[in-house]
């Protein structure tokens, strides 16, 4: 198998080399790397890393309740005598999951009717396709998500479903922006002369050219939809207790403040830096991939 | 020799950017008279707009000035303080910049920028009418028609021929000495580009100044200067009148930017010089331009050759002719 | 075109998007398990009382009949009756809307000022000490919640340094003024009573820097990258180069052009200040629009949700507008680009 390098011409190798000495001489992009990678890992392994794995759910231990953070309990534990540095560990795995699905739901989707809508510019289809996009797009985000959560049953799953209900027109419109331009370029004309396939054109020709900034706004998104997720979770549209979300131990956790304030503030800063790490991570990737704005 | 309005001796300009520094301008010598009018030509990126900009002061941030003097009337610029240079800006030296469309700001009128010039060229409180009046008489001396219409104009309205005579006349306003034009009317048709170069020089002549006209084409310096400097990768290789130069270039740069000019006679594709312009981050030791030249000594690679008279007013800086 | 058609001919789009918007919405909140006049009526309700209130409300015909009924309601003004509160929805719209628009207004006018200062002094200096102030505090500005702020300031202003009111809108003690207009600042300024408009404002200063944190950093940061990249404009060089002071070069030249990008997101910010309106207004108590939709939602109480999200879109539609207008005031190349097509 060819390695990834040898695929690249010698012009494309030296301008990734050039993009990756900026990217890591950028210390925010490697903060946000090393930020992102961390949480990964914690999602990732926290039934084996987490000191105390059984504070994932219904577990309660009074002797253990409501204490201050020690060298225990490094964040504390909660009024059920749960271990919160645990529970923000599983709640980084909820709200990681949520991202994915909610990315893997909508990036395909979302791409493909760009794709489509792009390709057949000015045609009925563009209009429709289009059209609809926009209806997304007329009201703010958290609001619709509220609604459409409120309006299906509570739970983590509908979460999913209304955030990716109101996602995917932003990829629709983005590429169908890149493909109404990369349309008229000569080797795509090129391709309908000698009658190629629209879908070969399509996926082969124009969206391995969209797929750079199609990769940069994903990872841009991940921080703005652990940032929605967690607020539909804080005002209890989300993940359910004793479901260990972020967003839901915040909202919990704020009515001990300021006694107990650990069960609030550790889980807020946990959302802070999650989707912190995964902003500066995808502005990063941005100059990276020298993607110019989405 | 009448008097000397600038006179720059060993400048050298740095510019730091990612991969390094690029040591740009190599001790550049320059001087204009009173009155005097003089050319600069050389390739695009051999440092002509860098060494303009060095004497109005407006080099970019990432711009280093190691050594070299720029004198104007005896006192150097790159010492003066702000007020100084200021006074210098709005009074004495102006300049056109090369792309009219980026140097006019595209959110305001041609009437509130070139009011703004006006207002601040004077030291006299004028009023709105005032600055208005003396706007409208500039816009005519460059030849707008209907100048009231195109003060209310936005640069995007106007014609590229029509932004560069508006960059023009904003020079106008401020340079009463001194108007340097850099390579005016580049992007414009040749026809259009020849009215600009008449313009100017109509100008110049009415207005008695001195101007520096930078070009990277022989051609539109020779009618309108008394003296020509050419420059290759940030130095000065020859200087000589107008009329020496094109009939006895002696330096073997000129003698080969001479050669790729195309010829009304025919004769095929001009030949061009080898090689390109050096990078400026490693450049050559001792002269800049001996990886193309044909009669590359040995000394050539070891020392930097300094302008020398070779009598009647022509200069050059080259190992062939000490 | 004229400006006025051109705002006339967005309008005429927006009605269709909006359209759109609540068919969603409504089919959404018909779909949904469980009985909307189960719903209103509670689970003791008798049986026949259900079925009085199906019949009522239409929900035995068709979908598209069930909505076009809805739509000439609402047409009229008529968005049906609360579950909560028993009230008509638009009465409790009027009512609850004065106070969300003068909290979201105000936070308007404490951020933009402050996106603009920040940024364009952070883009001047930029790589200064300063500057990279500012890019931390704006990474972190966008990326932390609106609610873990609300949160944090509880915190610190309810608990740890009592300097400012946290709950509400007024403090025990001083009498409300009358209502006229709903928004509190300007019915205290219109009954002369200054006490109580101090007060208010004091009350509005933490939800309102609450909700827009992320919008001042945003707006600054997009407003240093457009005075970085139009440092190095020619045209900034050569207005230096014609004389103009450095002043005058900076604050008019480079900053029309620099704001542009700034303000076309500023549509986007008020509405995700609204968004951010819903949750701020719970935590803080704020008696506002964006309490009683978020109440309205936990108790799937359907005709205030859709009312909620339609009295939304219809702002957000007005604020794109007015921004195009602004943008287009800002950007002649934009007007010319219109005129021409």
């Amino acid at each position: 198998m060819k390695s990834i390098g040898s695929l690249l011409s010698e012009d494309q190798r030296e301008s990734l080399k050039r993009n990756w000495h900026k990217f890591s001489t950028n210390p925010l992009s490697i903060v946000g790397l090393i930020t992102v990678l961390t949480i990964t890992f914690m999602a990732i392994f926290s039934p084996w890393i987490a000191p105390y794995p059984q504070s994932w759910g219904r577990w309660i231990d009074f002797s253990q309740a409501s204490l201050p953070p020690s060298w225990k309990h490094p964040c504390g534990t909660d009024i059920y005598g749960r271990d919160i540095l645990s529970r923000i560990m599983f709640g980084f795995r909820y709200d990681l999951l949520m991202a994915v699905c909610i990315l893997a739901m909508v990036v395909p989707s979302g791409t493909f009717l760009g794709l489509v809508a792009g390709y057949y510019h000015g045609t009925w289809i563009d209009t429709v396709i289009m059209r609809i996009t926009d209806i997304f797009l007329a009201i703010p985000s958290l609001v619709l998500a509220l609604a459409i959560c409120a309006l299906l049953e509570p739970s983590l799953f509908n979460s999913m479903m209304a955030v990716s209900l109101l996602w995917w027109p932003w990829y629709s419109r983005l590429a169908y922006s890149l493909t109404s331009s990369i349309r008229n370029e000569y080797f795509v004309q090129a391709a309908e002369l000698i009658g190629a396939n629209p879908l070969y054109i399509m996926f082969r020709e124009i969206l391995p050219n969209c797929l750079s900034p199609i990769f940069t706004k994903m990872t841009l998104d991940v921080g703005w939809v652990i940032l929605i997720g967690s607020t539909l979770s804080f005002v209890g549209l989300g993940a359910q207790e004793p479901m260990p979300a972020l967003g839901n131990m915040v909202a919990v956790g704020s009515k001990y403040m300021p006694d107990y304030w650990w069960m609030t503030i550790f889980p807020a800063l946990a959302i802070a830096f999650t989707i912190l790490g995964f902003n500066l991570l995808g502005d990063g990737i941005r100059d990276l991939l020298a993607v110019e704005e989405i | 020799m009448n008097e000397q309005l600038i006179e720059i001796h060993d400048l050298y300009v740095n510019y730091k950017i990612y991969e390094g520094i690029l040591k740009v301008l190599n001790g550049v010598e320059f001087r204009v008279g009173v009155k005097e009018k003089v050319g600069l030509i050389g390739e695009s990126g051999c440092g002509k707009t860098t060494t303009m900009r060095s004497v109005m002061r407006i080099l970019a941030d990432n711009a280093i000035v190691p050594k070299g003097s720029i004198l104007y009337k005896g006192r150097d610029i790159l010492k003066m303080s702000e007020e100084e240079i200021q006074r210098i800006r709005r009074e004495s030296i102006s300049m056109i910049f090369q792309d009219p469309t980026a140097a006019l700001n595209p959110v305001f009128t041609v009437g509130d920028q070139l009011m703004d010039v006006i207002k601040y060229s004077t030291k006299e409180n004028l009023t709105k009418e005032e600055m208005k009046e003396r706007a409208i008489k500039v816009l005519k001396e460059v030849a707008l028609p209907d100048p009231e219409r195109i003060l209310k104009n936005y640069p995007i309205m106007l014609s590229g021929g029509m932004r560069q005579r508006i960059c023009i006349a904003m020079a106008l306003v401020s340079a009463n000495e001194l108007l340097i034009a850099d390579e005016p009317g580049t992007n414009l048709d040749v026809t259009i580009q020849d009215q600009i170069l008449r313009l100017i020089g109509r100008l110049v002549e009415e207005r008695g100044t001195s101007i520096i006209l930078i070009s990277h084409a022989l051609g539109t310096v020779k009618g309108l200067v008394d003296r020509v400097y050419v420059m290759y990768a940030g130095n000065m290789v020859e200087v000589a009148p107008t009329k020496e130069l094109f009939s006895e270039p002696i330096h073997p740069y000129t003698i080969g930017l001479f050669k790729t000019v195309p010829k009304l006679t025919g004769g095929g594709i001009p030949e061009a010089i080898k090689g390109r312009i050096p990078d400026y981050i490693n450049p050559p030791q001792g002269c800049r331009f001996f990886p193309r030249c044909e009669h590359a000594m040995p000394i050539c690679k070891k020392e930097k050759p300094s302008l020398k008279s070779v009598g009647g007013g022509h200069e050059v800086a080259c190992f062939l002719y000490e | 075109m004229k400006i006025t058609a051109y705002i006339a001919k967005r309008l005429f789009y927006s009605i269709f998007v909006l359209l759109g918007l609540s068919m969603f919405i409504f089919t959404l909140s018909r779909v949904v398990p469980g009985d909307p006049a189960r719903l209103a009526l509670g689970p003791l309700a008798p049986q026949w009382a259900v079925d009085q209130l199906r019949e009522k409300l239409h929900l035995n015909d068709p979908l598209p009949v069930q909505y076009v009924i809805w739509l000439m309601n609402a047409l009229r003004g008529d968005l049906g009756e609360s579950i909560v509160s028993k009230r008509p929805v638009s009465q409790d719209v009027l009512t609850f809307f004065p106070a969300s628009f003068e909290l979201v207004m105000f936070s308007t006018i404490i951020s933009v000022p402050l996106a603009i200062l920040i940024g364009a002094l952070a883009g001047r200096r930029a790589n200064s000490i300063f500057d990279n102030i500012v890019r931390v505090f704006s990474y972190v500005g966008i990326a932390v919640p609106t609610f873990v702020w609300a949160v944090l300031a509880l915190f610190l202003f309810g608990y740890l340094w009592k300097v400012l009111p946290i709950m509400g809108q007024l403090s025990v003690g001083i009498r409300r003024p009358p209502v006229r207009t709903g928004m509190m600042s300007i019915d205290a300024l219109l009954a002369g009573r200054w006490d109580a408009f101090v007060d208010h404002l004091k009350h509005m200063i933490l939800p309102a820097l609450c909700m827009s944190v992320g919008r001042i950093a945003q707006e600054a940061r997009l407003l240093r990258a457009g005075i970085i990249e139009n440092l190095k404009k020619d045209y900034i060089v050569a207005a230096i180069s014609y004389g103009i002071p450095e002043r005058r070069v900076m604050m008019t030249y480079l900053l029309k052009p620099s704001l542009i990008p700034m303000v076309s997101i500023m549509a986007l910010d008020l509405a995700s200040s609204m968004g951010g309106s819903f949750i701020i207004e719970t935590i803080f108590n704020w008696p506002g629009f964006g309490r009683y939709g978020m109440w309205a939602m936990l108790n799937k109480d359907l005709n205030a949700v859709v009312a909620s999200v339609m009295i939304v879109g219809i702002f957000f539609a007005l604020f794109n507008i007015l921004v195009d207008v602004i943008i287009a005031y800002l950007d002649p190349r934009i007007r010319v680009m219109e005129r021409a097509s």
